[in-house]
């Protein structure tokens, strides 16, 4: 990784702090899908974005987020490119979006470490009404491909859970 | 097709036209899902296939060009992924002898380090999901009632012929694909026993059987689906939202 100069650091920040179009509790950066930050050349600077998904619809509307809060900064021309490796997987969540997605009512995902896939995790689902680690699934999909659908079994609620990835 | 389209060109139609298609396919469920639940898990799994096809039709050239303008016979894709969904279980046993193939393809081009592998490694986890998804409906139909069962049965042997064409060589994917059928056997056959099916005993390669879509030969239902996806896009070229 190359190292940020002041100004990119800055708009680092901003683009970072850009909530996610689909779950606006999340930054960004929170969702870890923020790459990198380049200044190109006077009022030029390119920003580097990961999808969560492959066909993730949001990549678009993030990008265009991004752009328009850089211009607001006074950027005028802003590329965001977009890269898959190395791939995002749900470890890249922070600590503080986590927290945010239970507090939002959203299982978060459990840690994984490497794997090439959905291993077999023994940690429960907690629900986030709760607290009951008493959950069933309901649907592997759920309204968007990175979640599932459970039901607590302790509380009676439905809950979405953010898979694994 | 010109003469300079290079292999990794080809290769990357020959798997973009696979997601491209089946991502179609698996969309025609939409509203109509035997339950709410798989509307919405069909319709996920046609866009992680649709975005697994962005990446890898732009990699030959423009990719709504690639999708909506080329003739039947410039489609790569295989023949199983362009059959109708059939009832449910055509669908599910369609899935299923795809998606554990592709689990298969991109773990292995996930592992190299050639041109599909940044793709590979993150779709890889993606297919890991609609390969789940096939496995546990083939168990709940194999073994659910009798009617169930006789319908999955009855899928599983109809598109056992087209199965053998996913392992035929693709110029510009290095893969080893004796070690991908043989792991794919082994695969199906054990979830077509849990589920107390059978596996079929039909060919897979050779005569009786399926597969001339990677050279451009596509079957009777492929044109139609075709007209109904180029069709908008066709009556109104250039046309935006
Ligand atoms: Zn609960």
């Amino acid at each position: 990784m190359v190292t940020m100069t002041a100004l990119e650091e800055e708009l680092s920040r901003i683009a970072g702090a850009v909530p996610d179009p689909e779950l606006p509790v999340l930054t960004l950066r929170e969702l870890g899908v923020l790459r990198g930050v380049q200044v190109l050349g006077p009022g030029r600077v390119e920003v580097e974005l990961t999808p969560t998904y492959t066909g993730c619809p949001a990549i678009e509307a993030m990008a265009s987020d991004i752009e328009r809060a850089l211009h607001d900064h006074g950027v005028p021309e802003v590329s965001v490119v977009t890269v898959l490796a190395p791939a995002w997987s749900t470890d890249d969540i922070s600590d503080e979006g986590r927290r945010k997605l239970a507090e939002y009512g959203i299982a978060p995902p459990r840690p994984q470490g490497p794997a090439d896939g959905p291993i077999p995790l023994t940690l429960a689902i907690r629900c986030p009404h709760c607290g009951s680690t008493d959950t069933e699934l309901l649907s592997r999909f759920s309204s968007t491909a990175c979640k599932a659908l459970r039901r607590c079994t302790t509380c009676r609620e439905p809950f979405d859970h953010f898979k694994e990835l | 097709m010109t003469a300079q389209t290079t292999a990794i060109e080809a290769a990357a139609l020959a798997l973009g036209d696979d997601a491209l298609v089946l991502s179609h396919r698996l969309g025609e469920w939409a509203g109509n899902a035997p339950v709410l639940e798989e509307d919405v898990a069909l319709a996920n799994i046609a866009l992680d296939l649709l975005g697994q096809a962005r990446v890898l039709l732009s990699l030959v050239g423009d990719e709504d060009e690639l999708a909506y303008l080329r003739e039947e016979r410039a489609f790569r894709n295989t023949q199983l992924v362009e059959q109708p969904n059939g009832d449910f279980a055509h669908t599910i046993a369609r899935q299923l002898y795809f998606s554990t193939y592709q689990k298969l393809l991109y773990g292995q081009l996930a592992s190299g380090e050639g041109p599909f592998s940044g793709l590979a490694a993150k779709a890889v986890k993606e297919v890991a999901y609609h390969q789940d998804h096939a496995e546990h409906w083939t168990l709940r139909l194999g073994d659910g009632t009798p009617e169930s069962h006789t319908r999955m049965q009855r899928a599983c042997d109809a598109l056992w012929r087209y199965t053998g064409e996913m392992f035929q060589p693709v110029d510009g994917l290095d893969v080893d694909l004796t070690a991908m059928e043989n792991s794919w056997l082994a695969s199906v056959t054990a979830v077509l026993e849990q589920a107390t099916l059978t596996v079929p005993d039909g060919p897979r390669t050779g005569a009786w059987t399926a597969g001339a879509g990677r050279q451009g030969l596509h079957t009777e239902p492929f044109g139609r689906m075709l007209a109904e996806m180029q069709h908008l896009h066709r009556s109104h070229p250039g046309a935006t939202w």
